[in-house]
């Protein structure tokens, strides 16, 4: 296993740059998530990793060594394509055995093999079929057993589960979540599907527009996200965010919006100087809201939009005149009863706050 | 309402009758054949053979010349088709897969110059270049013309079905190891392999058939195809020996319908008439 | 520094290599050398086949001589012959016919549909010599099939290939080459979703109005391709010289075979590469008006 640094790479197809400038380091053992909306620059720099795309500038290091121009196969990795890439014209055996075979192995040695990383994968009844012939679930196993048949210092996924549907989707993750847990392996995953990011990451890079917005681990990014964007994009419902208008008064910092009831805040450093601005971005999260009861003292207020029973929580949304929704998960057994207008509360600890720029301010108890 | 289903009967029966009209008026010319190559006193005219016999095709088979010429069509055609077949699958990959500049244009080039120097306007160059190079009457100038003037289309068409198949199988292919030649040969190559067939069939039908190549461009009897050799049967002065052209041209039609018939059960009528399916 | 790709530039290179030669000495080279010999006064034999002389524009000058143009036999006679062959079975022909075929074969059944379309297709994969001495042999005046049933019915019979040649070779031009815009038009049709004809059978429409109002609109851009193709092919069609000889005096005598006896049988190769010229531009034209309505396409496939 081995490290993974970007060093000041960028890409650029013709006029469009893809990638204007990136740096990160991967350790060895680290399971990472490039996370981020189509278009980011996400699969581009997976694939300047594996060598598929060749940087405009900057350099590439595999386990410390310098590989920026070389061919994939130099390179100590292995890779699961977004469309599986199994040659129609070869059975599974044969698939699965293929790096093997380029690797010039007896057939003997490289089907035992192909059948040891099938049986693990739960498809080893099916070695003599045609890749038409399997369900695309037993194709995406094929794939990854392709990618697992020969020892890699790194390991590459593009977006792998996006072709398969919910139920399978959920199957594949538990058992690749299992899988990294087993063999501690070096691993580069793209994927769109925040829930993913969070479920196998050691550590997520949020990407947009060709830029890496925040890496950190998942509960990082969960609880401290560097943006509005990053807030917006983990999450499910996003986060909730509400311009506010702030000023700074009677040594406390206040936040004025439509239909918001807050306690002043006191003020760090770092607040008050994103006051001046005079406008921030308020943040809390669906599962941080409740019905509000009496003695409450941050609210948020409005006309009752949508109120969807999913079973084991109910989504509440309210409207706030012309100033957006907010969305609320309330998670009990008794079923919501709530009028035409609603009112949600929240404990201060569960604000995060944004300057003008939508970068967070760090809080009170942050270094 | 009565009158609605009256008119869509006899709308229907107006459309079967057109149709059964049409297709026995195509059908006429051809139905002489039918019938011709098994009577043994066959003539130009349309007539049921008593007995259907199999003497016009022994009579065939006996005629060297014939047989040769059956050879000669032979020759020409696999030669022609896997120079057709190689080169446009090569150059098609190439054109795929490969940073050419301007490789786009090339192909609207090639394909341009392909149609426009046809056959018939072309006919002085195409002479003058195999004489000088010494090659008039030889199997290598029929081959070779025929090469260079379906090449264009070949290339259209299999740049147009590699487009379509995804780079991912190459590009696993590599990153498991292979080479860019060893990713062509194990991977890309078998599943490009139905377009090839289709070229293949396609080319090798159009040099069976063709006449005017060879007409220009050979000489002795020993090395003219079928295509010239029925037409000098029943051109030259005299009367056309019926029954050996009937059965001749029978047996030199069954490769095309053989190969027509095998393109439509593999792969219905989506290749025909046309480059795009 | 080398970046990657699925195929080098060297290999590609030659990959491209065997194709480019043949296409580069049998269709470039020629289309370069047939414009240089056309100014030239070469032949088969005699001094100017080892030494011809350069004669500028003389070869197109005696082509398109206005007191000779519409001599039968001549290229001007040649060139009008072509373009009422071209019109009226290409054009008329083939095209009328292959939507009729379609768009009957889209109302018929099955059974008839496979008789009707079996018909028009070995009219057209049957190879060229085959069918020549098949409409040879159907035209006799003696036997031949088509005077056997005029004589059925009581019709008069006809030496057709010696008293209408132009006519023969219009129709089985027409005969011939009806299966491809049959073809085209049959995939149009089909392209067309059944939903259109079945909401226009509710509001009662006839098939000659659902033709008119849905079909033909809807491939209009496949109708305007097979149009430009088949005039191509037709304009080049070298067939009828199995059925003719381009006679009887020159009277089928359509450009192709007109080139092919200047040069083949007068010898006069700088003639024939002048006509060969002529046929290149036309060709050419049509080719451009081709490429420029396909990449037009994207508009009309609604």
């Amino acid at each position: 296993m081995a490290s993974v640094e970007f060093q000041n790479v960028s890409k650029s197809f013709g006029a469009f740059v893809a990638v204007p400038d990136i740096s990160f380091s991967i350790a060895d053992g680290e399971f990472i998530c490039l996370l981020g909306p189509s278009g980011c620059g996400k699969t581009t720099s997976l694939r300047m990793i594996a060598g598929l795309e060749t940087p405009s500038s900057g350099r590439v290091m595999i386990g410390g060594r310098d590989v920026t121009y070389l061919h994939p196969k130099d390179r100590g990795i292995s890779m699961v394509f977004q469309d599986y890439a199994l040659y129609p014209h070869m059975n599974i055996a044969d698939n699965i055995a293929y790096p093997l075979k380029v690797r010039g192995e007896q057939e003997a040695k490289r089907h035992a093999r192909a059948k040891d990383v099938a049986d693990v994968l739960k498809i080893g009844d099916l070695l003599k079929r045609l890749p038409s012939q399997i369900s695309g679930g037993q194709q995406q196993r094929t794939s990854l057993a392709r990618a697992l048949v020969y020892p890699s210092e790194v390991y590459l996924f593009d977006e792998p589960l996006s072709n398969l549907d919910a139920k399978l989707r959920l199957e594949a993750r538990g058992f690749l979540n299992h899988l990294q847990r087993d063999m501690g392996m070096t691993a580069v995953y793209v994927t769109h599907d925040q829930a993913e990011a969070m479920a196998l990451a050691t550590r997520i890079a949020v990407m947009d527009k060709g830029r890496i917005v925040q890496f950190a681990p998942p509960i990082e990014i969960y609880r401290r996200p560097a943006t509005t964007f990053v807030a917006n994009f983990v999450g499910n419902p996003p986060m909730n965010l509400v311009p506010v208008a702030a000023s700074i008064g009677e040594g406390a910092l206040h936040l004025r919006a439509e239909g918001l009831q807050l306690a002043p805040i006191a003020p760090t450093d770092a607040i008050a100087k994103a006051a001046k601005a005079g406008k921030m971005t308020l943040g809390v999260r669906p599962e941080h809201l409740r019905i509000a009861g009496a003695g409450d003292q941050n609210v948020l207020s409005g006309a009752l939009f949508a109120n969807e029973n999913m079973g084991p929580e109910s989504l509440v949304t309210l409207e706030r005149g012309d100033n957006g929704r907010v969305t609320a998960r309330i998670f009990t057994d008794d079923e919501i009863k709530v009028g035409a207008s609603v009112r949600l509360a929240f404990d201060a600890r569960h604000i995060a706050l944004f300057d003008e720029t939508g970068a967070r301010i760090p809080a009170a108890d942050e270094r | 309402m009565r009158k609605r289903t009256q008119n869509i009967f006899v709308r229907r029966t107006v459309f079967a009758a057109a149709a059964t009209f049409l297709g026995t008026v195509f059908a006429l010319p051809l139905v002489w054949f039918v019938f011709a190559p098994f009577n043994a006193r066959a003539e130009l005219g349309l007539a049921i053979p008593s007995p259907f016999t199999l003497s016009n095709f022994a009579t065939v088979f006996e005629n060297t010349f014939a047989m040769q010429a059956l050879l000669n069509s032979l020759i020409q055609a696999a030669g022609g088709v896997v120079l057709v077949g190689g080169a446009a699958t090569l150059a098609a990959y190439a054109l795929s897969r490969s940073p050419i500049p301007g490789k786009g244009a090339v192909t609207y080039i090639l394909l341009l110059f392909s149609s426009v120097v046809s056959g018939s306007a072309a006919m002085v160059p195409i002479f003058l270049i195999i004489s000088a190079a010494g090659l008039i009457d030889t199997h290598l100038a029929v081959i070779l013309v025929f090469a260079g003037g379906l090449l264009p289309t070949a290339m259209f068409i299999l740049r147009d079905f590699i487009d379509a198949i995804p780079r991912s199988y190459e590009e696993s292919a590599m990153v498991a190891g292979a080479s860019p030649l060893q990713a062509f040969f194990d991977v890309a190559l078998p599943v490009i392999r139905p377009g090839i067939v289709v070229v293949v069939v396609w080319a090798f039908v159009n040099i069976w058939g063709s006449f005017l190549i060879p007409f220009i461009l050979l000489r002795s009897d020993k090395l003219m195809p079928a295509s010239v050799a029925i037409y000098s049967f029943y051109s030259e002065a005299g009367t056309p020996i019926v029954t050996l052209l009937a059965a001749y041209s029978l047996i030199y039609s069954l490769p095309v319908i053989a190969l027509y018939l095998f393109v439509n059960w593999k792969f219905g009528f989506r290749f025909f008439g046309g480059i795009k399916s | 520094m080398k970046t990657f790709s699925l195929l080098s530039t060297r290999a590609g290179a030659l990959f491209l290599a065997p194709a480019a030669a043949l296409v580069g000495v049998f269709v470039i080279i020629p289309f370069f050398w047939v414009i240089f010999v056309s100014f030239t006064n070469r032949t088969l034999l005699g001094r100017t086949a080892v030494d011809p002389d350069f004669v500028g524009l003389q070869n197109y000058f005696a082509l398109f001589n206005p007191a000779t143009f519409f001599t039968r036999g001549q290229f001007g006679f040649s060139l009008i012959l072509t373009i009422q062959f071209v019109l009226l079975s290409a054009l008329i022909g083939q095209a009328l016919l292959g939507l009729l075929l379609a768009w009957l074969s889209q109302s018929v059944t099955p059974t008839l549909k496979s008789f009707l379309q079996t018909a028009v297709i070995a009219a057209w994969i049957l190879p060229e010599v085959v069918i020549g001495f098949a409409w040879f042999a159907f035209l006799d005046y003696d036997n031949g099939t088509l005077n056997m049933i005029l004589r059925g019915l009581g019709l008069p019979p006809g030496d057709w290939l010696l008293q209408q040649p132009f006519w023969v070779i219009v129709f089985f031009n027409t005969w011939r080459g009806a299966a491809f815009s049959m073809m085209l038009f049959n995939s149009a049709f089909q392209s067309i979703p059944p939903s259109y004809f079945q909401a226009a059978d509710v509001a009662g429409a006839t098939s000659w109005q659902k033709l008119r109002d849905i079909a033909l609109p809807l491939i209009r851009g496949h109708v305007v391709t097979d149009l430009i193709l088949i005039t191509m092919w037709t304009f080049n069609v070298f067939t009828p010289f199995l059925l003719t000889h381009g006679g009887p005096s020159y009277r089928t005598e359509i450009l192709s075979i007109y080139t092919y006896r200047i040069a083949f049988k007068d010898f006069e190769f700088g003639k024939g590469a002048a006509v060969g010229v002529v046929i290149m531009l036309i060709n050419l034209a049509f080719a451009l008006v081709y490429l420029r309505l396909a990449h037009k396409k994207p508009v009309e496939a609604e």
